[in-house]
């Protein structure tokens, strides 16, 4: 069991403070979707969970330790990100794109062992990506691509992972589709995943829990039906956006023009 | 293709390149002979141009052709750049600032040191280059041209200045002038092995850290989140195409453009992964200065050109090819 925590955390970039006494713990297992208004601070939470951005207040704690006394290896070993956008410049394969989740656990002269390609072959498999692993990168659709990137983030073997809007450049089946995916190998290796979304449909239907931002701080936090009700949505989003359920899952829809 | 065997072609590639390059020259020697002369036999006058005037010369432009290729691949590799090489990043030009200041002030005692002071001038270019570039967060296309436009203008006015303002460096005119066109020129032994050592340095670090840069391949924060210690490999991979860029232009000077077109060409063989890429382009960009250099020496011959006309004049078209190409990424 891991929990990936964050404890009371502050931050900001010079002197515009973007988070605020945060506190989100993840959980081994589940899905938690971040959601919120443009500049809630929804980025900034994910890049102090990845380690990226050292809180300025308050502490990010994997299994009780502070993310801060870790080096990137360390990290990485034990926590995989999924950047928002995956262009490469350069025509690597698909198998060279998931090998790159082994990076942390090469050697100095990064020759890969047994280990790291039985990493990799399962990470391809789990994403059904054999016929493509000899595939270039840029020559493939962006949910292939998608794929590609999710399987270099498994094959970090880590215990978390955190993707920074892993829809957004896809059609909504296939936002679906992903989501869907990423909520499976969650479960099925034990993942502590936060995906940043900005459709509260997507979140509402297929993530475990959810965590509402406004203004850098948690505005809620608990299972869909708890979080998305008419009140929060308001609050955090503005006015126009009706909230209807249907078999006990929230739906975010905007109102149309009075 | 599989990699060992398009690193066996580009090998053999390199040896007869050398051969030809040995052959090739103002006084007509024959293969017999070369081959005699090579094995330390033959007559005393062709024994003296093979082993001390073409035999150096042909390793150097070899050194120098693999070495710009390499520090293409790192700059390029770490900058996410397709148009990034020592030339239009500056670096060569610091590194011939460095390469004529030590020539300026030690003169005939210079030798040995000039692949260093290249070095060093190439390093702070470099640097100078990477810090301008990363001005608001990210590379682009354009800040990194821009930073080496800038860098190349003040490492030239610094050069002209110490031209006009220094008698001693007067001296040495002719040295200092194989350093601004690009001409294969070895001052002495002790330099072409200096060099030597410092290009083999410089291109096994490039082989050990290759693997690390391929983890920029979406950026220099996910190479961090991919467990890279993002500050050292860039420190690795400047100071690598810093040593390489230097001892270029300590043995040809500014030579332009094989940094950039040999990476490219030998990418869509090998694919992009940088460990075989640097392989492959070290050995491809000495096959190519060798011949561009032997070329340079028979175009106008018995005169000779420098050989960085011949890759300007060739890589010139092809680097408006690749800016045609990603006008994209620039306007972005």
């Amino acid at each position: 069991m891991t929990t990936l925590a964050a404890e009371r955390i502050s931050a900001g970039y010079g002197g515009r403070r973007v988070l605020v006494d945060v506190d989100v713990a993840l959980e081994s297992g589940a899905l938690v979707a971040l959601v919120g208004p443009n500049g809630a601070g929804k980025s900034t939470l994910l890049r102090c969970l990845a380690g990226l951005v050292r809180p300025s207040g308050g502490r990010v704690l994997l299994d009780g330790t502070d993310l801060a006394s870790l080096d990137r290896g360390a990290i990485a070993r034990r926590i995989a990100v999924v950047p928002q956008t995956f262009d490469t410049l350069f025509p690597f394969t698909v198998r060279e794109i998931v090998s790159l989740g082994r990076t942390a656990r090469l050697g100095l002269l990064a020759i890969p062992r047994g280990a790291d390609v039985a990493a990799v072959d399962r990470a391809i498999d789990d994403l059904d990506l054999r016929d493509l692993a000899p595939r270039r990168v840029d020559e493939l659709s962006g949910g292939e691509r998608q794929r590609a990137v999710l399987a270099m983030a498994l094959a970090q073997d880590g215990d978390a992972l955190l993707l920074d809007e892993p829809t957004a450049h896809l059609d909504p089946a296939h936002q679906r589709a992903t989501l869907i995916l990423i909520r499976r190998l969650a479960r099925e290796r034990r993942l502590a995943a936060l995906a940043v979304l900005h459709d509260l449909n997507l979140a509402a239907a297929l993530c475990d829990r959810i965590v509402v931002m406004s203004d850098g701080r948690v505005a809620a936090d608990g299972a869909p039906s708890g979080v998305l009700d008419p009140s929060t949505v308001a609050a955090v989003f503005g006015p126009g956006l009706d909230v209807a359920t249907r078999d006990g899952t929230p739906y975010v829809l905007p109102s149309p023009p009075r | 293709m599989r990699l060992p065997a398009i690193l066996g072609v580009l090998a053999a590639a390199l040896v007869v390149s050398l051969g030809v390059g040995i052959l090739v020259g103002a006084v007509a020697i024959g293969p017999g002979d070369v081959v005699a002369a090579l094995a330390g036999g033959g007559d005393r006058a062709t024994g003296t141009i093979v082993r001390e005037l073409r035999l150096p010369r042909v390793i150097a432009a070899a050194l120098v052709g693999a070495a710009l290729a390499v520090a293409g691949v790192l700059l390029q590799g770490l900058t996410r750049n397709p148009l990034a090489d020592p030339y239009v990043t500056g670096s060569s030009a610091g590194a011939a600032l460095g390469a004529v200041i030590a020539i300026a002030f030690l003169g005939p005692l210079a030798g040995a040191v000039v692949p260093l002071a290249a070095f060093a001038g190439a390093l702070a270019a470099v640097a100078v280059v990477w810090q301008l570039a990363r001005l608001g967060g990210r590379t682009t296309v354009l800040t990194i041209l821009l930073a080496g436009i800038v860098m190349t203008a003040f490492a030239g006015a610094a050069v002209t200045l110490l031209l006009v303002a220094s008698d001693r460096l007067s001296l040495r005119l002719r040295a200092v002038l194989d350093v601004l066109v690009g001409a294969v020129n070895i001052g002495s032994p002790g330099e072409l092995t200096v060099a030597a050592a410092i290009v083999v340095l410089g291109i096994a670090l490039a082989l050990v850290v290759g693997p690390r840069i391929d983890a920029y391949a979406f950026g220099e924060e996910t190479a961090a989140t991919l467990g890279v210690d993002t500050d050292r490999v860039t420190i690795v991979v400047l100071a690598s195409a810093a040593l390489l860029a230097g001892a270029a232009v300590a043995l040809a000077g500014l030579v332009g453009f094989v940094g950039l077109v040999v990476p490219h060409a030998v990418r869509a063989v090998v694919g992009a992964g940088h460990r075989p890429l640097v392989a492959a382009s070290a050995l491809a960009g000495a096959v190519v200065l060798v011949l561009a250099d032997a070329g340079a020496r028979v175009a106008l011959a018995p005169a000779e050109l420098p050989v960085g006309v011949i890759t300007g004049l060739i890589g010139a078209p092809f680097f408006i090819l690749l800016l045609v190409r990603s006008r994209r990424m620039i306007l972005v």
